[in-house]
């Protein structure tokens, strides 16, 4: 996956190198400018097995900053912002590769830097007794709710990278 | 043998009509009995699923997901361009502006339209609001629901954006949306049941071809649609994750 482009980005950023489940890095360059989660707004995407991007409804499109095209074909992780914990996302894989589903709250990265903030569903799709890809449905969180999570995020950062 | 079809019970009462006219109209062109059943409510119409004398539906989304899994039901086709979305309305009298003034022991009025409800709930998730924290009184249909709001009785409502669009010009100017879904990936579906398995193909080329002939398409205008277009399993496979995302 590329770079983010500094050319894509509004304001003073940060700079991150990121290093993925299967080894790939990115460099990802981040603001602090929040892009408010709309009422009523739910942002629908399928994966493959893999986390390869399927399908990105218009919601997605809107909150992520990306194309349809930029984002179909894509891993999920493009919108992995350097905030999160790893232990969250290992923790949402185990579930979803057990068959169940994951909820939590994710503080996501988009295309110009900034971020938005969502709760997330996340959860198996199943063939004939198989699991063959993914759904995740992001809503808008609870304020309160979110700072918790965001507050536990930072210490788990902490323990991840002491 | 008569087959039955039905037509789930959040459609605007004006297309009564429009529904029998289309029962006349796939009978003739399936050359087949089929009686039109038309449901007071969802808990009478799911009982009849639940017993077996239903072979077509014209099923909301959350109910469509129950028939595909659990009753062996095909969803054919969907009405062009049309997706369900849920609103919250209150009162133009009333004081709060958005979903963050509701507070705990907020009344809502909702029917039964699991969809709707499922939706309805969600978008009150950012106020911290639930079941368990909100006063819920369930009605037979979306009119009702308005009418406990504009009469006092009822702080907010769930109801289908299209129910509230059908509502008379001076009930909606009473009225204002508080919050509305914007998801655009849920929609009503025609689905067709095991005993007629052998003709869902013919039922999906009569409805998607159904605006190319003068007479199919007077009974799509008496139904509020523009078209039909197919839906795929994949398709329909999607909408049920989605719903199940929502539960």
């Amino acid at each position: 996956m590329k770079d983010m482009n500094p050319q894509d980005i509004a304001g003073e950023y940060r700079e991150y190198t990121l290093t993925y489940y299967d080894g790939t890095s990115r460099k990802v360059l981040v603001t602090d400018i929040e892009t408010p989660y709309p009422d009523g707004k739910l942002i629908v995407s399928t994966t493959d097995l893999q986390g390869i991007i399927t399908h990105a409804n218009q919601a997605f499109i809107d909150m992520s900053g990306y194309t349809r095209e930029e984002l179909i074909g894509q891993p999920h992780y493009i919108l992995r912002c350097p905030e999160m914990p790893k232990a969250a996302f290992r923790d949402m894989w185990e579930t979803i590769q057990a068959g169940k589903t994951w909820h939590g709250y994710v503080k996501n990265l988009r295309k110009d830097g900034g971020y938005y903030l969502v709760y997330a569903t996340v959860l198996p799709n199943f063939k004939d007794g198989k699991i063959v890809g993914y759904t995740s449905v992001r809503r808008k969180p609870s304020r309160r709710k979110m700072e918790e999570a965001l507050q536990a995020y930072a210490r788990m950062r902490e323990e991840e990278t002491a | 043998m008569t087959f039955q079809l039905t037509v789930s019970p959040d459609f605007p009462p004006n297309h009564i009509a429009g529904w029998y006219i289309f029962n006349t109209w796939l009978q003739k062109a399936l050359n087949l009995p089929i009686h039109l059943e038309l449901y007071p409510s969802f808990e009478t119409q799911r009982e009849a699923i639940q017993q077996g004398k239903v072979d077509m539906i014209y099923a909301n989304p959350y109910d469509a997901a129950m028939l595909i899994r659990e009753k062996g039901f095909v969803a054919v086709a969907r009405p062009q361009g049309k997706t369900d979305e849920a609103v919250i309305i209150t009162s133009t009298n009333a004081s709060y502006a958005a979903v963050d003034d509701l507070k705990p022991g907020t009344r809502v009025a909702m029917t039964n339209d699991p969809a709707i409800n499922l939706l309805g709930m969600m978008m009150l998730e950012p106020a911290e609001l639930d079941s368990s924290t909100l006063e819920t009184e369930v009605v037979e249909s979306y009119p009702v629901a308005v009418k406990l709001v504009l009469q006092g009785k009822a702080d907010i409502a769930f109801v289908l954006k299209e129910a509230l669009e059908k509502l008379t010009p001076s009930t909606r100017k009473q009225l204002k949306v508080l919050v509305e879904s914007q998801i655009g990936d849920l929609y009503h579906t025609f689905v067709v049941g095991e005993r007629l398995a052998d003709r869902r193909e013919a039922i999906r080329d009569l409805l998607v071809n159904m605006h190319t002939g003068p007479k199919g398409k007077d009974v799509l205008e008496n139904l509020g649609f523009q078209g039909w277009e197919p839906v795929s399993a994949d398709e329909a496979e999607f909408m049920m994750n989605l719903i199940e995302a929502l539960k």
